[in-house]
């Protein structure tokens, strides 16, 4: 029995009513009340069109916000609470919500393009698991992943001496520098726990390109880990923890920029909300790798060796269409030389891999993103390239899974480790 | 006081003064929520170009889509333009929009204006009929969506009646249940989803300059 079960169904009840009412800022109030219930952000889902299940229709996972604010702060809110068209959210609404909430939404962001009246559906799940948290009602391995951020700096256990003991490593292995918490740089470089974990040769792809680039550059012990599960599960103050942690250390080491590494929330969570959940403009500049290379390569300073392959991109959601860098990668596959085979949705309009948002840290959740995963299979098996490339590990680790899972011939790989092995010189 | 005279009269006052009160208090309740400033570096410092593209831009389904609601949007399209064409390109709906506001304009001919009244109410029919047999639509659907439906169909269904082609005139009677309907669609307007009419563009504008000033499709 898990302590949350000890809580009364009330206090949660109203925790999560706190949290939600809190978030009921002008853009959600006008989005909530701006919807036609057309149903026409289904179509843009994944997890829709692979079950074309309608409890999947991305509006329709936000139906205990909805309703927490009809009867709360809708401008008609004491007349339906005085008519008794509203009822209050109970926990069994919640439990009940909470799949829809955590596991079916990638907060990819594609239903926003859809939406006729432009609703940020993906910003209004993401207030809306605030309230999940406050009522303890965060998939447990989801909400563990993110404690594990808060406590240990990282959801995957690459806590500052697992990545100190990764970088001795990777330097006697690979001959290369990743300079540790040097008092002063130019550019403070943050990784994903994916890629420490799981991908290092990330890391040494990092300090390849920074090395050929002649950068002044550093990795901080006390702020290096870029995915926010903070922000993923719901916790507004971990969020904070997190994002503060790399703010410190770049303004610690006096860095210009601040590179991010090939993540799609971590982009969103410190490009996009960094600042605000600082409360005041960042005194550096935040970029994604994938926006680092393509400076570099319109700068002159990034030499390569052409890749003559075929070559599909899968973009990141959280970097290019809610971000707005889908032609950074593009950039990048122009000056490697490749022979680039657009998917049918690419940039703004890609498919989401499935297993953005924290969804792949929910394993419960790995029968419904693995149907969503064939979306892409087969978006990329008809683009007939001879290789796939992406700019994000969370992506990458969701394209593993899902390629053993069906049985599928192809292997992504990261945009930075393609370009690291074609460094001239 | 005869039917007409009481939709002419109190009811036409009623009516409006709750549409106009209600709406304005949508609006305010709804401009007085907080809105905290976004801090974050924008990649474009153009919010005006953003709010203004993304108002445009969601008048036309991006092109990956137009293969799965095509449909959908055309229909919602048709009745659009349709009432349009009916509220305001009307003879009587201009004299009545004259006598109520003095100001007026030219009608189109009075043929044109029922074919667009009969087009009207087969689009709507056919929406109502994808939002019960649909399983998504049908799914969203709340008590708001039937109801705002019945208010928009039954001031045209009533205006079409209206006319009695073997007098040569309108009948009063259905002149009076036209305006009662009409007043119907006055007095929900402010409480449920017409008002995405004025919403739309508030909250395409919302995402337009957000998206925008990251560099993304607003």
């Amino acid at each position: 029995m898990s302590l949350e079960s000890n809580r009364p169904a009330p206090e949660r009840v109203a925790a999560a009513m706190n949290a939600f009412v809190r978030d009921f800022t002008r853009e959600s109030a006008v989005h909530m009340d701006a919807c036609i219930r057309c149903g026409h952000c289904a179509q843009a889902c994944h997890f829709y069109t692979s079950t074309l299940d309608p409890k999947y229709t991305p509006i329709n996972k936000l139906e205990p916000f909805l309703h927490a604010y009809r009867r709360t702060t809708a401008p008609w809110a004491p007349l339906a609470r005085l008519l008794g068209a509203e009822k209050g959210v109970t926990l069994q609404e919640l439990e009940s919500w909470q799949e829809l909430i955590y596991d079916a939404c990638t907060m990819c962001g594609r239903c926003t393009l859809v939406c006729p009246m432009g609703i940020d559906i993906a910003a209004l799940i993401s207030r809306a698991r605030h309230g999940m948290f406050a009522a303890g009602l965060v998939p447990e391995d989801l909400r563990a992943a993110a404690e594990r951020a808060e406590n240990e700096m990282s959801p995957l256990g690459a806590t500052p001496k697992v990545l100190e003991e990764r970088v001795d490593w990777l330097e006697d292995e690979h001959g290369v520098k990743i300079p540790l918490d040097l008092p002063q740089a130019d550019v403070l470089v943050t990784f994903s726990s994916i890629e420490i974990m799981k991908y290092p040769h990330s890391l040494v792809a990092m300090a390849k390109v920074l090395k050929h680039a002649g950068e002044s550059w550093t990795v901080s012990t006390k702020g290096y880990e870029a995915t926010n599960f903070g922000m993923l599960s719901g916790n507004r103050d971990w969020q904070h923890d997190m994002s503060e942690r790399i703010i410190d250390a770049a303004i610690a080491c006096k860095a210009k920029t601040v590179v991010l590494p090939e993540c799609g929330h971590a982009y969103g969570a410190l490009r996009w909300e960094g600042a605000n959940v600082h409360g005041a403009p960042l005194p550096f500049e935040v970029v994604h790798i994938s926006e680092y290379l393509a400076s570099l390569a319109r700068k002159g300073r990034l030499r390569l060796k052409p890749l003559a392959k075929s070559l599909t991109f899968h973009d990141p959601c959280q970097v290019s269409r809610r971000g707005g860098a889908s032609e950074a990668p593009r950039e990048v596959l122009a000056a490697l030389g490749v022979d680039l085979h657009e998917m049918g949705d690419h940039a703004d309009a890609a498919w989401c891999c499935g297993g953005g948002g924290g969804v792949v840290a929910i394993k419960r959740a790995d029968e419904l993103r693995r149907g969503a995963f064939r979306i892409k299979m087969e978006e990329i098996d008809a683009t007939g390239a001879e290789l796939l490339a992406t700019s994000c590990a969370n992506c990458r680790l969701t394209f593993d899974d899902g390629a053993a899972y069906h049985k599928w011939n192809k292997s992504m790989q990261s945009l930075t480790e393609l370009v690291a092995e074609r460094l001239e010189g | 006081m005869t039917l007409l005279e009481f939709a002419r009269g109190p009811a036409l006052t009623v009516a409006l003064t709750v549409f106009i009160a209600g709406t304005l208090w949508r609006i305010f309740r709804l401009a007085t929520r907080p809105a905290p400033p976004d801090r974050s570096a924008p990649r474009v410092d153009a919010a005006a170009a953003g709010a203004l593209l993304g108002i445009l831009r969601r008048f036309w389904p991006h092109p990956r889509f137009g293969a799965r609601i095509g449909f959908s949007v055309f229909i919602g399209y048709l009745y659009h333009i349709g009432l349009a064409v009916i509220v305001f390109a009307y003879l009587p709906h201009i004299e009545f929009i004259r006598k109520l506001i003095g100001v007026g304009w030219p009608a189109l001919p009075a043929p044109v204006t029922y074919f667009a009244g009969g087009v009207t109410m087969f689009a709507l029919l056919i929406a109502l009929m994808l939002r019960l047999t649909d399983p998504v639509k049908r799914l969203l659907s709340r008590f708001d969506n039937y109801f705002s439906w019945l208010v928009v169909f039954l001031p045209v269904a009533t205006g079409m009646a209206a006319f009695d082609t073997a007098a040569g005139g309108f009948n009063q009677t259905y002149i009076a249940l036209h305006l009662l309907t009409v007043e119907l669609f006055l007095l929900w307007f402010p409480f449920g989803k017409l008002m995405h009419a004025g919403l739309a563009f508030w909250s395409r504008g919302i995402t337009g300059v957000k998206y925008g000033r990251r560099g993304a499709m607003p």
